[in-house]
């Protein structure tokens, strides 16, 4: 099924959690939407399934106004954060009961809920702790539970609440690659919300970058992370290094140095100017670049992390290069360089203060 | 052998806390209750069967015991409903509201069963309505009830409204979103969730009535057969310097009620079994 949501506003008394946001989620993707806390994509989501009302706006399935249809009636499985999984009954009590609940004409016999259920466990390689209560389980089977209680009233979306949140690193992983592995075969349109790039970058079709009640931009991983659409998705996404200053023939005047622009792309005066620490170069002697101290020198396996404080205002510049170029440099702690971007991303700098 | 030496290491004093608790434990309950079995003992067998068996004692057993099943059962239905309102939503008022539940546990029992005579007596506020439909409150066994529910709603809604503020609304979203109705969802995820505190309640509540003696002699008019409490009896007799016959009543009260409790914890561990356990 096709979503789309048109025009969607929300407040929270005084607080805007949603502004005029309008999107589309195609049929059978997997797309995540994706910011910093308070963005408003966990109230989108819990609009779209109807757990939440919107001040303006409509909701739309298959183009047919969803909006004021009742949670109950709109077909999405909802995955919650802490899964709200039913203490009082046993994993498959819970599993079985979307279908229990059902009206009676529709409700299944009790052996069709057998052999559903049991199916459903056996897809989240879950069957042996059908008789158990979900409180016995380990964060990651709960999880996996909570999914397969959502799977079991066949909804036309999946709708998942930061489905890793509360896990541990390593689970967080395997899980994420399991849940694209389900998708792949169930083809059902799924939406997760996340406030973890790497996450959202690994797993989803395409990615709805979130700030501040509004979308900053909308595509595949590798657009979002190559082509950053705003200063917010650029600093959001993968760790950066701002310059801010004057934009004069071909340079950018910062930090009392200049700094030769690498692309000739047209600018705005005052830009910010974005570099990701394995774009900046550190070099020493006379030339252009910024000044800077070396602070430390962490090495994480094949590749080193140079923390750097600039001269003039000490404000800290992060450089990353293969180990050996390292050794080839020879650098010593507090010893000052010059760094020069050899790529860069320009923003006009109103934009780019604002986050 | 593991689990006794690991209390010795992590948790001490358990010689100590266990010592003190059977002390305490005796001397404050179990002395004076075995007194009161000590008490009918001067009876013989027979005397103590009629004692316990005369009509007038056999119609106030009915009744406190009645009554106060009834009044708890009430209390369970609308202190549930208390409890809700005051957890799920907030309106002005709503702390007054909260404040005022536990009245009826510091009030005088006399004050309030005199308010609640005052009210309910033929030429009372309520009463004088009551009356001509041909209702009677006051000077009844209805009005006995009326007193029970009164002292017992506090102890339903203090052991609802802890569990209910912990019940997540995630879950009955998670129900609504599973295509669960509202009832559906009341009768299969909020009510199972709170059975057990429900029942404490439940029990509380039962067990604070059949104790009860002040409120209820003021509204009940103690006729005997009719709208004699069991305490009433108890305290007649002592009145009459019949300790032997008080204490035989007192006996009979104390193996009912036990007995009645001990059948709810039974009930309320099996609730918590077949429910979730904690692993």
């Amino acid at each position: 099924m096709s979503i789309r949501v048109e025009g969607i506003t929300k407040h929270f008394g005084q607080f805007a959690a949603l502004s005029d946001v309008t999107l589309d989620f195609d049929k059978g993707k997997l797309v995540a939407l994706l910011g910093p806390s308070g963005c408003g994509k966990t109230t989108l989501l819990r609009i779209i399934a109807g757990l939440e009302t919107a001040d303006h706006g409509r909701v739309l399935f298959d183009e047919e106004d969803a909006t004021e249809r009742h949670v109950r009636e709109r077909q999405v499985g909802f995955v919650f954060q802490h899964y709200a999984l039913f203490r009082h009954m046993s994993v498959f009590e819970n599993v079985a009961f979307g279908l229990r609940v059902k009206p009676r004409k529709e409700r299944p016999g009790e052996a069709e809920i057998r052999r559903r259920v049991m199916k459903l466990l056996d897809l989240v390689q879950l069957a042996w702790v059908a008789d158990r209560s979900p409180l016995q389980l380990s964060g990651g089977q709960r999880q996996r539970i909570a999914l397969a209680r959502a799977l079991a009233v066949e909804p036309q979306v999946l709708l998942l609440d930061e489905p890793f949140g509360a896990l541990d690193a390593k689970v967080r992983k395997e899980l994420r690659s399991w849940l694209r592995q389900l998708h792949d075969e169930l083809h059902v349109t799924s939406i997760f919300v996340t406030h973890d790039q790497e996450e959202a970058l690994e797993l989803a079709d395409e990615v709805v970058l979130m700030n501040r009640g509004r979308i900053e931009q909308i595509g595949s991983p590798t657009e979002v992370y190559t082509a950053p659409a705003s200063a917010f998705v650029y600093g959001f996404l993968g760790s950066s290094n701002q310059l801010f200053g004057e934009v004069k023939d071909g340079y950018l005047d910062t930090l009392g140095a200049r700094v030769a622009l690498p692309t000739r792309e047209t600018v705005p005066q005052r830009a910010a100017a974005f570099v990701r620490p394995h774009d900046l170069h550190i070099e020493r002697g006379e030339g252009h670049g910024v000044p800077a101290t070396v602070r430390r020198i962490l090495t994480l396996g094949a590749l080193a992390r140079i923390e750097l404080s600039a001269v003039q205002d000490s404000r800290a510049f992060e450089v990353e290069l293969p180990l050996r170029d390292l050794s080839a440099l020879a650098l010593t702690q507090g010893e000052t360089v010059r760094l020069v971007p050899t790529a860069m991303r320009l923003f006009p700098i109103e934009e780019a203060a604002s986050p | 052998m593991a689990g006794a030496y690991a209390n010795r290491k992590v948790l001490p004093g358990f010689k100590l806390t266990l010592g003190f608790t059977v002390a305490y434990l005796s001397l404050i309950v179990l002395v004076p209750l075995t007194a009161v079995f000590l008490k009918t003992s001067v009876l013989t067998a027979d005397q103590f069967w009629a004692q316990i068996t005369a009509p007038r004692a056999m119609a106030s057993y009915r009744l406190t015991f009645g009554a106060s099943l009834l009044a708890a059962a009430i209390n369970a239905v609308f202190g549930l409903m208390l409890a809700w309102a005051l957890v799920r939503y907030s309106f002005p008022g709503r702390k007054i509201v909260d404040a005022l539940i536990d009245l009826p546990f510091a009030l005088p029992t006399a004050v309030a069963g005199i308010s609640l005579t005052a009210i309910y007596a033929k030429n009372g506020w309520l009463g004088q309505f009551l009356e001509p439909l041909g209702i009677k409150i006051a000077f009844t066994p209805v009005g006995v009830l009326v007193a029970l529910i009164f002292i017992g709603l506090p102890f339903v809604v203090r052991t609802v409204q802890p569990i209910l503020e912990d019940l997540d609304t995630e879950y009955e979203e998670a129900a609504a979103s599973l295509g669960a109705s509202r009832w559906e969802t009341l009768r299969r995820v909020v009510i199972p969730a709170l059975f057990p505190a429900l029942l404490t309640g439940f029990a509380l509540a039962f067990a604070r009535a059949v104790g009860e003696y002040g409120s209820v002699i003021f509204i009940a008019g103690n006729m005997p057969l009719i709208s004699e409490i069991t305490p009433l009896i108890i305290i007649t007799k002592l009145e009459q310097y019949d300790y032997a016959g008080a204490t035989a009543i007192a006996s009979v009260m104390l193996v009912v009620s036990f007995v009645l409790l001990l059948v709810i914890n039974l009930l309320q561990a099996w609730v918590a079994r077949s429910g979730g356990k904690e692993s």
